[in-house]
């Protein structure tokens, strides 16, 4: 137990110098998708439900974020909270139509649920449909700390991050984590021993709703504004991959993904030209053929198998 | 005698004062930074609007720099870095902040997809470097979203709404029924060209609206058959562009009635075949076989390509052009003194002729009113366009009088 502790502390350390050694930009967005692959983790890894329109959480707060801050003169810790709010609420209406079937119905739902709210963004004019919601002031936190510098920011995402990890870490090792986990192992049996699983399943999809929304409202406040991508069903796409790439129902997983992904489409953007989507493409394949338990799957197996044959 | 040295002495210090003013003031305008100039072209290398500007406007804007070189002999370095910025606003304003940050770029272009090009001039405006937008259509750029730091430069939905909208109704085609995808950027499409086409005189018999990325066109075109109407106004882009001319083709539309699309290109005619869209009318920016100095700039692009340019690559070519010849007439890569130059030098090749940059950032140049051949008129492979008009520069565009730009004073 106290090597994890070392360990997270460890990780936090690098977190803290990182900017200095990598553009801050580009790691306040990995921490953005990261938080988004946690909260997608949450479902898939540890309750075992597949939502296949979980961007609409992503870009619902980002449009709140942007609309609250930007129009309604919100500061940007309150638009934030507004922006998450909003999403959990949107996640409790979808959430409660979806749970009610399960499996390719329950993805198929959470799909065309999610599509109709991308139509509205598409028409319905704060969000500025296809050229985005654009110029949201960063403003200042608290009405102190000035969050157009980079660094200031930085470390403001780098607290939500932390938070909101620490939530997920929490509500997975709770009891309220192990039902979740029996329902993902074998919902009859959960049901048998008298727990209400549709309340469970509803309760774990708002909460990640929730924090994909925080996800979300963070991004705006990082990129200066909203656009249609985050809602559209490609975005729903990529946390798939992140999630699985790094490693469904590790802790670590998403966050490795969601970097590894973020980074190479960032990197790749000026090197390989139209190449990105095929290499992309290749990853994911190699990635379900090779080693299905994600990267992070793969080295705890890696790990366990080494320490437990000695 | 005293009192003359001390008289002189302070004459000294004055001046020597007002010298070293002159030079700081001098100092940053004589140098550029690093003694280079850095241009960044980002694009959408592999998504939809690849073919229009993508790869090619990398080769452009290359062709543009080597050009430069050979002409003018600069005495400073000039460097060309590129992106695919995958249609994504935050992949593309992420790469040009770092651009910015790290790599000390001084101007960037293309930039296509109105989403991606407003956060960039969000970007560009921020970090006081210039932004000569090539590839996006959104009007907005040079309207609310106006910024001193940016030059939209070859074409706005204003510019293709109102070209078609005045011109085709005064050649008496004059009555008019829009197919118009169910979207702001339909919807303003429709609303810029019902404008011109009733101040010059037409009628709007009807409209119907589609969802976006539809797959059947068909009950939307038989109203518009039944409509009667002389001309079809295609307000769509992209996909729905091209499957509402395929269903037009294969209801017979094109027999009694003329196709105007609004966001038409020569890429689209090539990819669809002259079979198919002979007989349309639509605006463009620039068409390769114009005269003698487009084609034989387009023949030496078509070389290194292997396809003609549309208009967003000439298009770079001119902008990076008129960039660099700004730079070395100012000797700075300071965006201020920059953008002034820019503004204050008509732009002349083979892009543009007496093409202006307005007070807004909006680049004013002449546009072509274009009807596509029938397949045995065209003598060449490429060979597409009838030129029907020529819309004059000061016509084309949204006149300053209706600027929404904060930065124009009325």
């Amino acid at each position: 137990m106290s090597r994890q502790a070392i360990g997270y502390g460890l990780l936090l350390a690098l977190m803290l110098v990182a900017p200095t050694v990598v553009y801050p930009v580009l790691v306040m967005k990995v921490l953005c998708f990261a938080l988004f692959a946690c909260a997608f983790n949450l479902l898939i890894g540890y309750t075992g439900l597949l939502s296949f329109g979980h961007a609409v959480f992503l870009g619902t707060a980002g449009y709140v974020a942007g609309h609250s801050i930007k129009v309604w003169g919100f500061p940007p810790e309150l638009g934030l909270i507004f922006a998450a709010l909003a999403a959990a609420a949107l996640g409790w209406l979808i959430g409660s139509l979806a749970i009610r079937r399960s499996g390719i119905y329950f993805a198929m739902i959470t799909l065309a649920l999610s599509q109709m709210m991308y139509f509205f963004f598409l028409q319905a004019p704060f969000t500025g449909g296809e050229d985005g919601l654009q110029d949201v002031p960063r403003g200042k936190l608290l009405g102190v700390i000035d969050l157009t510098d980079d660094y200031n920011l930085y470390y403001f995402v780098l607290a939500i991050f932390v938070f909101a990890f620490w939530l997920i870490h929490r509500t997975i090792h709770s009891p309220f984590g192990q039902v979740l986990k029996a329902i993902r192992e074998n919902e009859a049996r959960a049901i048998s021993l008298g727990y209400d699983v549709a309340k469970y399943k509803l309760l774990a999809f708002v909460l990640s709703a929730g924090l994909a929304g925080l996800a979300g409202a963070t991004k705006t406040l990082v990129f200066r504004f909203a656009t249609l991508t985050d809602a559209h069903w490609h975005t729903s796409g990529e946390v798939v991959l992140m999630t699985l790439l790094g490693g469904m129902g590790t802790v670590f997983g998403p966050v490795v993904g969601a970097a590894t992904i973020v980074t190479l489409q960032n990197e790749l953007a000026d090197k390989v030209g139209s190449l990105v989507t095929v290499i992309m493409g290749a990853i994911f394949v190699v990635c379900v053929l090779a080693f299905r338990r994600g990267i992070v799957g793969e080295l705890s197996a890696l790990y366990k198998k080494m320490t437990g044959s000695r | 005698m005293k009192r003359k040295m001390i008289g002189a002495l302070v004459g000294a210090a004055v001046m020597s004062m007002a010298t070293g003013q002159a030079l700081a003031q001098k100092a940053p305008a004589a140098k550029l930074s690093g003694d280079m100039v850095k241009i960044g072209v980002l694009t959408d290398m592999s998504g939809v609007y690849s073919d229009l500007g993508g790869q090619g406007s990398v080769t452009a804007a290359q062709m543009a720099v080597e050009d430069f070189k050979a002409q003018a002999k600069p005495s400073w370095k000039i460097e060309l870095v590129y992106a695919d910025h995958q249609n994504k606003a935050d992949v593309g304003s992420n790469k040009v902040r770092e651009w910015y940050d790290t790599q000390g770029v001084d101007m960037v272009t293309d930039v296509l997809n109105s989403a991606v090009a407003l956060a960039v001039s969000k970007v560009t405006q921020e970090k006081n470097r210039i932004l000569i937008d090539t590839g996006a259509a959104s009007t907005r750029l040079t309207n609310e979203d106006c910024s001193p730091n940016t030059v939209h430069y070859v074409y706005d939905t204003y510019a293709l709404a109102n070209g078609p909208g005045k011109a085709v109704t005064k050649q008496g085609k004059d009555t008019w029924f829009f197919l118009t995808a169910d979207y702001a950027f339909g919807h303003s499409l429709e609303a810029d060209t019902t404008n011109a086409v009733k101040a010059s005189g037409g009628k709007v018999l009807g409209s119907v609206r589609h969802p976006l990325n539809a797959s059947d066109f068909s009950s939307f075109l038989l109203q518009a058959q039944s409509s009667k109407a002389k001309v079809v106004g295609l307000a769509n882009a992209g996909g729905d562009t091209i499957n509402s001319i395929k269903a037009a083709n294969e209801f017979g539309l094109t027999k009694s009635q003329t196709i105007v699309g609004l966001l038409t290109t020569i890429i689209d005619i090539h990819a669809l075949g002259l079979p198919t869209t002979q007989g349309m009318m639509f605006t463009e920016g620039f068409y390769w076989n114009l005269n003698n100095e487009t084609r034989e700039w387009s023949r030496r692009f078509f070389g290194k390509h292997k396809k003609m340019p549309s208009m967003l690559h000439a298009g770079t070519y001119s902008a990076v052009m008129t960039y660099l010849k700004a730079v070395q007439a100012s000797g700075t890569d300071d965006a201020a003194t920059v953008m002034k130059k820019m503004k204050a030098t008509p732009i002349n090749d083979f892009f543009a002729k007496n093409g202006k940059i307005r007070e807004d950032g909006r680049m004013e140049h002449d546009m072509y009113l274009v009807e596509v051949k029938k397949p045995a008129e065209s003598k060449e492979p490429w060979d597409y366009y009838h030129i029907k008009a020529v819309i004059p520069a000061n016509e084309a565009f949204q006149p300053m009088a209706l600027s929404r730009c904060p930065m124009v004073k009325k």
